[in-house]
């Protein structure tokens, strides 16, 4: 921290003068955006916790996501809902891309197509496309919400199948079945212990957009009728909006945390592959020796 | 079949390949391709990209089914055989490392498949990385190693499961040159030690000649000269050999009755189909004499000096314009040889490959 040499290599360039006003630039956007994401969440916080009676706070409008059946059932049914989507999605889409992949790469056009269909049919057309179906699956299942995953996968079919692709082209799955079968796997080997292995980003990425997606759906629920969280969500609104707006900002936070965790997740899968060029450049560079005033 | 027992007949097994056929819809990747590798041998597969090398390569491994033709390893027939039961190493080009696997994990995943207790497994991949130099790296993911070493740690993961031929399909190809000659040594070294029959496919002539015992030579989806490398360097059996392998240059010939005129030395031709009249000599650049002359046909274009053997390139008179002669001379020769310099050119041999012009 010498005053001297300090003042007589920075300087006031005007490369420095800039930087500062990129600085000052990048402080106001975030802020600004910070600002546009935080004051309704915040809001609803407020909101969902002011007692009217007393003009104090209150948990009891959260108390009721849990102590309210109707809606602490909801919660449940979108929650079951949403492990089932995965579920089905996982077994249906990953061994197919794979396969496609190694063994039918013609198939690889019709199948990105059909996979982002969904995308282009409003879910409005779909449902009432979809509702002998669901008279059917009723006929075989029975009269419970949980029919509603079968139709959630062909929902979240596009968004499963970009980023298991992502994750498919970004290792060389042909090589590496190849490797893995010279050393006397078989097909099913080659898929769980060695492509399987190597998705799990991928997985993840697209089991936490699935189960976002269900959580946020509405109008396949609505319209068939069944009381998912955002049918009762909505219900609600009606009778107490302070219960409604807890559940909605529930249901936010907790998809955020979903995608704070597939970042840690994905950043920490980097950062190991990484540690070895990292290990490199610090043995290179090491610390830089302060300058002190006497060395000056 | 244990490890013990297969241990015992480590020391190679006969792999023949009979009259294999590849058709791709019109294209045949492979032309009756016939080729057998003695027990304990390293055969180089080298040609052109296109020319079915690697395609035979797969064949061998399973990887890829022959239209016509039999794969025959110690004796039995294992054309309708899957990849995963034919019991072959094989070494990738480049990036064919488990990435979710340490190296010592991905040396012992064939042995892990295998059903090998763990104590074996890990003392078995401890001794394939030490064969190959990198015991100090087992437990490096394959992203922090360089191409050369995953290179390697595929070698070992490889000869782990003690195949009964190994294959190896380019893999110095994605290595800088330094690493390369490195790895090739490497390589060599390795299968003298274990034994093991072995195909090793390539383009690159020097690589071929330095590490086979024997180099198959290979044009269209046929095998056109197999043979050691010093006799394919030698007496190449027809002009693509000649031009693939090692360096030719083209002069100018008059052909009579298998005989061949050639820079004024009467010589014989080695491939007497060639038609009398003007033809073309393929001839090695050590087979060139250059002498200083100011009479000379030829001039001095540039002299390399690189020790003990050095390049001069040349212009001549005979040759067509824009094309050069590449002569190989020792030290002691060079002299009084600059640019520039008026020469003339002769023949230090006595029999040379005549093709058509």
């Amino acid at each position: 921290m010498g005053p001297v040499s300090g003042t007589v290599t920075r300087g006031t360039s005007p490369q420095r003068a800039a930087r500062r006003r990129l600085t000052v630039f990048r402080v106001v956007v975030l802020g600004l955006v910070g600002l546009f994401f935080v004051v309704p969440l915040v809001s609803m916080l407020d909101f969902s916790t002011r007692s009217f009676r007393t003009g104090g706070r209150t948990g009891a409008a959260w108390a009721k996501l849990v102590t309210d059946p109707q809606l602490s059932g909801a919660i449940v049914t979108s929650l079951v809902l949403a492990v089932l989507t995965v579920v089905l999605m996982v077994v249906l889409l990953v061994p197919t891309m794979i396969w496609v992949r190694l063994r039918v790469p013609w198939a690889a056009r019709p199948l990105e197509f059909l996979c982002l269909l969904p995308l282009t049919v409003p879910p409005l057309v779909i449902v009432v496309g979809l509702k002998n179906v669901v008279l059917w699956l009723n006929y075989l299942f029975g009269d419970t919400p949980y029919v509603l995953a079968l139709l959630y996968v062909v929902l979240v079919l596009p968004y499963a199948y970009r980023a298991l692709d992502a994750g498919l082209s970004a290792i060389d799955v042909t090589t590496l079945a190849e490797a893995a079968r010279s050393l006397g796997a078989g097909w099913a080997t080659v898929i769980v212990r060695v492509v399987v292995p190597n998705l799990t980003t991928a997985l993840l990425s697209a089991a936490f957009i699935s189960i976002a997606l269900v959580l946020g759906e509405f109008t396949f629920a609505s319209l068939l009728n069944y009381d998912t969280l955002q049918v009762a969500i909505n219900l609600q609104a009606k009778s107490d909006a302070q219960e409604s707006i807890a559940a909605s900002l529930a249901s936010i936070l907790f998809a955020a945390v979903l995608l704070v965790v597939l970042s840690v997740v994905s950043g920490g899968r980097r950062r190991r592959s990484a540690s070895a060029s990292a290990r490199t450049t610090a043995v290179t560079t090491g610390t830089p020796a302060p300058t002190t005033p006497a060395q000056a | 079949m244990t490890t013990t027992a297969r241990a015992a007949e480590r020391t190679g097994v006969e792999v023949r390949l009979e009259g294999l056929e590849r058709h791709y819809g019109a294209t045949r990747a492979l032309d009756g391709l016939d080729l057998t590798l003695h027990p304990g041998e390293l055969v180089a597969l080298l040609g052109p990209s296109g020319c079915g090398k690697t395609t035979a390569l797969r064949i061998l491994a399973g990887l890829d089914e022959p239209t016509v033709g039999r794969v025959v390893v110690g004796g039995k027939d294992v054309t309708n055989v899957p990849a995963n039961q034919r019991d072959m190493g094989m070494v990738f080009q480049a990036y064919s490392l488990f990435p979710h696997l340490t190296a010592q994990d991905n040396v012992e995943f064939g042995l892990r498949l295998r059903k090998v207790d763990r104590s074996r497994r890990a003392a078995r991949a401890r001794e394939m990385l030490e064969l190959v130099g990198l015991a100090d790296q087992a437990n490096r993911y394959a992203t922090e190693l360089s191409g050369g070493q995953q290179q390697r740690v595929a070698l070992a993961r490889a000869l782990a499961i003690e195949p009964s031929v190994l294959l190896l399909d380019e893999p110095l190809s994605a290595l800088d040159a330094k690493v390369r000659v490195q790895l090739r040594d490497e390589i060599r070294r390795v299968q003298l030690e274990v034994g093991t029959t072995t195909l090793f496919v390539t383009h690159d002539q020097e690589e071929a000649l330095a590490m086979a015992d024997r180099v198959g030579v290979m044009s269209q989806g046929r095998l056109q000269q197999l043979d050691t490398p010093q006799e394919l360097y030698a007496h190449p059996a027809n002009p693509f050999v000649a031009d693939f392998v090692g360096l030719m240059n083209r002069v100018p010939a008059q052909v009579a009755a298998g005989r061949a005129r050639v820079l004024g030395t009467e010589v014989t031709t080695l491939d007497g189909s060639v038609a009398d009249g003007t033809g073309v000599a393929l001839v090695r650049p050590e087979h060139l004499t250059v002498t200083p002359d100011e009479s000379g046909g030829a001039e001095v274009v540039d002299v390399q000096f690189s020790g003990a053997v050095s390049r001069v390139r040349l212009r001549s008179d005979a040759v067509a314009e824009g094309t050069e002669l590449v002569a190989q001379l020792s030290g002691s020769r060079l002299r009084g040889l600059a640019p520039g310099t008026r020469v003339s050119l002769g023949l230090d041999t006595d029999r040379v490959l005549v093709t058509a012009p």
